[in-house]
């Protein structure tokens, strides 16, 4: 739909434009789905400052380096000394960055929904023919997926730089498929936590901090409790504590299912039956801050 | 276009409307009421976000209750509050708009290029949005609820926080809309004067309830009003006067001189039958050698349509809109 037709002029003149007046639309209307496509891959772009202003960029470009850098050190080092192993596994080293991760979450989940709560942009979405769930849906998958390529980066880094360096085949896929089948879990729980605070906080800075605390002082408080525990010998404890924070959460499922080391104070890894309420809580934190999401927005309306 | 039958909306506390049953056809069509009349409620309603108490509607011969998406594809919204995110450029922000209402990349940014151009929005549509005017902002506004070119616009107080002339710009747009894209337009006001000017229909509701339906014509034959000030001079020490009885001499019918006005004494409120009254009162002035200080028509403010005493021409609308009702 060629509006300013510039013409190829004789030599001489200078293009002229014509304004050939309104003309309509009767081109396809692809509807909803592709609507909350489109919104998936606006706000995961956004997610990264992609299609934003430079500074927008900044933090989650740093973040994203600062994931990568040490899984990077560590496979040059594992080539180096020419190691059979990588110095640390896949499933640990999400665990290792939470704070990082937390750090993007912290700072992203405000921008992906705080934005358009500020802003008012919300009754522009719904007053077309997206509905409150295929938002929330878009939002959530955009976030995760964000995370997902945050902590999964790392670890292709890692899976690919064992490859170079000739260590097993079948042993690496197995452990780099289960790294990542944790990092997914950890994405969608994240994410899910990190988009109901900042739903209910539109003020960003507001956002930023209560995830912040969420996430990182609860894993804070965990390990305190868990390192209380081990010491006055009350180990049987230390893997119900770790339910309650989403960092250990993760934890926890991972090594009661994905081969993973268990990173709190004593080592503790949770029997099969305490890694099935583990399983349970983290699908059920998932399931309900998209429940807590839909609410919100069935709320927010116009 | 628009069909309503005995649509009421209550909240716990408010009847936001009360058995509205009302036919809106293509054009423009004014919807004035004071704040809190159910303006907003309605639109809502019509958009098929907010679920009626009771009563059907339909929006394009289709059913708010069943068809609200198939309704919302086919017709824009402009709210009355502010809605553009600051960071973002004019262009990406209702690229982005074009795409949520389902059209494709490459046509949802010719639309939107081609969209900004018509609402007057030329190289600032690159510039992020959080240093444009009010002006431009309404622009933008106005953009992103045509861009997907609907068949029928609901525009919410387009005219809010606009100076003079940025009303009339925006008025004349909103006229634009119609005559020249072919797209019907709802605009809510609470100013009846200028919607008068801008709509072929105007529907006044009040407390939920509608007051009147009519074409403007009508509106506007029984109740334009004008406001005359004039000079004195030394043949005429009271110009005003003096104005006043040429006037009368020639038949022209002048209500009390706008008292409560400011400058109450010097204006002179007349009815005006048409064009020929305003070159009347130009040759009548110009006879008698005063100077003609202002000349407009008087905009009535929606309230005064139903508050008492506050001159003829209001008792007029009153009796209007009694019979409309």
């Amino acid at each position: 739909m060629a509006v300013e037709q510039p013409l190829t002029s004789p030599p001489g003149e200078t293009t002229r434009i014509h304004d050939i007046g309104y003309r309509g639309y009767d081109g396809p209307r692809l509807g909803r789905a592709y609507a909350r496509r489109s919104l998936y891959s606006q706000s995961l772009r956004g997610a990264y400052g992609l299609g934003r202003s430079v500074k927008s960029k900044a933090l989650p470009m740093l973040l994203f380096a600062v994931m990568c850098v040490p899984a990077a050190i560590m496979v040059a080092v594992a080539v180096a000394t020419k190691a059979h192993e990588l110095p640390v596994a896949y499933t640990r080293y999400a665990i290792m960055l939470q704070a990082v991760i937390s750090l993007y979450v912290a700072s992203q989940a405000p921008q992906a929904v705080s934005r358009d709560l500020r802003f008012k942009t919300v009754p522009l979405y719904f007053s077309r023919p997206i509905e409150t769930a295929d938002y929330v849906r878009a939002k959530f998958a955009a976030l995760a997926s964000a995370i997902f390529i945050l902590t999964a980066a790392p670890l292709l880094v890692m899976y690919v730089g064992a490859l170079l360096s000739k260590l097993g085949f079948a042993h690496q896929t197995k452990e780099f498929a289960e790294g990542l089948v944790s990092v997914a879990l950890l994405s969608l729980l994240f994410a899910g936590i990190g988009l109901v605070i900042a739903a209910v906080t539109p003020r960003r800075g507001f956002g930023i901090a209560a995830v912040i605390a969420v996430l990182v002082i609860t894993y804070g408080a965990v390990s305190t409790l868990q390192a209380i525990a081990e010491v006055q010998g009350h180990s049987g404890a230390i893997p119900w504590i770790g339910l309650f924070s989403p960092v250990t959460l993760i934890d926890g499922v991972q090594s009661a299912f994905l081969g993973a080391t268990a990173r709190n104070p004593g080592g503790v890894a949770p029997s099969t039956a305490e890694g099935i309420v583990y399983v349970l809580v983290t699908l059920a934190l998932i399931a309900g801050s998209y429940g807590l999401l839909l609410r919100r927005y069935k709320k927010v309306g116009l | 276009m628009i069909a309503t039958e005995s649509l009421s909306k209550r909240f716990p506390r408010v009847t936001a409307l009360d058995r509205l049953s009302v036919d809106i056809g293509p054009g423009v069509t004014g919807l004035v009421g004071a704040n809190g009349a159910g303006k907003s409620t309605l639109i809502k309603i019509l958009l098929g976000l907010s679920p009626a108490t009771e009563g059907s509607a339909r929006v394009l011969g289709l059913d708010i209750a069943t068809e609200g998406a198939a309704i919302r594809e086919r017709v824009g919204y402009m709210p009355e509050h502010d809605c553009l995110p600051p960071d973002v450029s004019a262009t990406e922000f209702v690229v982005h708009m074009a795409r949520m209402s389902g059209l494709p990349p490459t046509a949802a940014r010719e639309r939107t290029a081609d969209t900004l151009r018509h609402v007057g929005l030329y190289e600032e549509r690159y510039r992020p949005i959080g240093g444009y005017s009010t002006g431009m902002k309404q622009r933008v506004k106005l953009a992103q609820a045509l861009v997907h070119d609907p068949k029928l616009v609901f525009l919410d107080e387009p005219t809010n926080g606009l100076d003079p002339v940025g009303r009339d710009e925006m008025l004349g747009l909103i006229r634009r809309v119609h005559a020249d894209f072919g797209i019907s337009v709802l605009v809510t006001s609470h100013l009846l004067g200028e919607l008068e000017r801008t709509c072929d229909h105007v529907v006044v509701i009040d407390g939920g309830k509608l007051l009147r339906s009519s074409s403007t014509t009508d509106f506007t034959q029984t109740t334009t009003t004008l406001a005359i000030e004039v000079t004195d001079s030394d043949t005429h020490p009271d110009g005003t006067r003096a104005v006043r009885e040429a006037l009368l001499g020639r038949g022209v019918e002048i209500h009390h001189e706008g008292a409560g006005l400011p400058g109450a004494g010097h204006i002179l409120l007349l009815t005006a039958a048409g064009e020929q009254t305003y070159d009347l009162v130009r040759d009548v002035v110009a006879d008698l050698g005063l100077g003609l200080v202002r000349m407009e028509q008087r905009r009535h403010h929606i309230s005064e349509v139903f508050t008492n005493g506050t001159g003829d021409s209001d008792e007029q609308r009153k009796e209007a809109v009694g019979h409309g009702g």
